[in-house]
């Protein structure tokens, strides 16, 4: 009998706890509990990994497979464009992770997944086998859309910074070493992307910037949505009133294509623009491992899963979370739902490997600081519970909602949250 | 005879519903864990946000009745706060009031 045919055979029979599997043990793993592997190191899977260790009294042997060396947040990330954060102020080393939870981080990429043999390929060569495979990839971008992004050196120019890391560094230089009087312009794809409100805070942030170092400058936002995706009125209210002469807003601009040679961005049914800094956001979908394993199934974009263990439905035991899945209604594909993801999943999976059932009513929440100064800042919030009727996660009547007016004190609650959600992500 | 039958009913009855109110531990935890990404793993926050952990259960519990009634200001948690039943926020307090500080 293989070790795998035990461990469920074990777990039907819903003997592993009281066999002492699970046991305390608490650096780790060897070779006699289940096992569990996370692609991406994210907000959604390094929550899963942390709290599966946590979750399992440490039984359950969990590797985390992320090519970064640090984890990069993408929240706050913005005011790093505008100036008043430091790459540094958004980084989180993985340690703790491996020291204080036991998680085996491997610093490598998955190169491809075989379902039927429960393994996976890493780039460096090696192979993991699992029990239960946990996808958190985040997005990547449908570069087939805009042409010409993928000529020579096109990507290098055209920066999205939709990722935390070096392009957040190279667009802050391009922003540094543009003229006075110059125009920064940003395309933004339409809904369902990362990060909803992320586009307009960046908006806010350069403008930000721009008012204090070279105020004839502007931003020009062309959004391919009808209008303001995420807290509208607030982020509308917020160039009139702080950023008058400087962002301009329009809305139906559904980018074609890009000609980073000539700095012009090419529209479905608008004239094209031309501008000193281009900022492309992308159209995105799952991460590249979810699509090439053929998990996103909705659209071929996203990855349908089971709400109450976050498995896809394409694939058993691989289970898939965070920006990559198709979301329920009025869920946002944003950090904080990754963590609540995570935890939801990280459940719902010791249950799975312990041969209990699955929390059957989950509830969690959205909560989303942008800031529209280096000071001032306006939130979305949500409560999301499960509905067994129509099988998905829905927000719950009467609650939720947004800031009345940006205001100082949700600016250092917005800083606070960003520490503890890297904390409890991370630490 | 009689008597005792019925008032054994009665008790069998009542543990009864207490055991179908009861939450289970593992969904109450789960619900507590949402609350962590803003007030720390476990109730434990950093500073700026409010630490849950080892809170008296009553103090938590109209704190967070209050939000939802609109009685105690708040910037987000009079939103979040109205997302839950009493049954449940009463549930996260007994949860919070229980952790090590």
């Amino acid at each position: 009998m293989k070790r795998r045919q035990f461990v469920q055979t074990v777990s039907s029979a819903s003997v592993l706890g009281a066999m002492g599997f699970v046991s305390g043990c608490a650096t780790g793993s060897g070779d006699k509990g289940p096992k569990v592997v996370i692609i991406g190191g994210g907000y959604g899977g390094a929550t899963t990994a942390k709290y599966i260790r946590m979750w399992s009294d440490y039984g359950i042997a969990v590797t985390l497979v992320e090519p970064n060396a640090t984890f990069i947040s993408c929240p706050i990330s913005n005011l790093v464009l505008g100036g008043s954060k430091s790459m540094s102020d958004i980084t989180t080393p993985y340690d703790n992770l491996s020291s204080r939870h036991g998680v085996k981080m491997v610093r490598d990429m998955v190169t491809s997944i075989d379902p039927d043999k429960r393994t996976v390929k890493l780039a460096g060569g090696s192979e993991l086998a699992y029990d239960r495979l946990i996808l958190s990839p985040g997005v990547d971008f449908m570069w087939e859309t805009l042409p010409g992004m993928s000529k020579p050196g096109a990507q290098d120019k055209v920066l999205h910074s939709w990722k935390a890391g070096p392009q957040t560094v190279a667009l802050r230089k391009q922003l540094e070493a543009m003229p006075d009087g110059g125009v920064y312009a940003m395309a933004i794809p339409l809904a369902p992307y990362r990060c909803p409100p992320g586009p307009y805070e960046r908006a806010c942030q350069i403008a930000s910037y721009f008012s204090k170092a070279k105020p004839k400058s502007k931003v020009l936002i062309l959004d391919a949505n009808d209008d303001v995706t995420s807290k509208g009125p607030l982020f509308k209210k917020a160039w009139s009133e702080r950023y008058k002469n400087i962002v301009e807003y329009r809305p139906k601009h559904a980018l074609t294509d890009v000609d980073a040679a000539s700095n012009t961005l090419k529209f479905e049914f608008n004239d094209s623009i031309k501008a000193d800094v281009l900022n492309v956001i992308p159209p995105m979908r799952a991460g590249d491992i979810a699509v090439k394993t053929g998990l996103a199934t909705a659209n071929k974009r996203w990855c349908e899963v089971d709400f109450l263990t976050f498995e896809s439905k394409a694939a058993p035991n691989i289970h898939v979370l965070g920006d990559s899945i198709q979301i329920a209604p009025a869920m946002p594909k944003s950090g904080h739902m990754a963590n609540q993801h995570g935890k939801t999943c990280a459940a719902a999976v010791v249950a799975l490997l312990t041969g209990k059932s699955p929390n059957a009513m989950p509830i969690y929440n959205n909560t989303c600081y942008s800031f529209v100064s280096e000071e001032d800042v306006i939130h979305v919030a949500s409560v999301h519970q499960y509905d067994a009727a129509k099988k998905t996660m829905v927000t719950v009547a009467g609650s939720g909602g947004v800031s009345s007016a940006a205001n100082e004190l949700e600016g250092r609650y917005a800083m606070s949250w960003a520490r503890n959600i890297w904390a409890d992500t991370l630490a | 005879m009689n008597i005792w039958f019925k008032t054994s009913a009665g008790i069998a009855l009542l543990s009864l519903c207490a055991w179908s109110l009861a939450a289970d531990p593992l969904q109450v935890r789960s619900m507590a864990a949402a609350c962590a990404s803003c007030h720390g793993t476990a109730g434990i926050a950093l500073s700026g946000m409010e630490s849950l952990a080892g809170q008296p259960k009553d103090d938590l519990l109209k704190k967070m009745l209050d939000f939802k009634s609109g009685k105690k200001p708040a910037t987000i948690m009079h939103q979040l706060s109205k997302g839950y039943s009493d049954e449940q926020l009463e549930q996260l307090a007994g949860y919070f009031a229980a952790l090590k500080k």
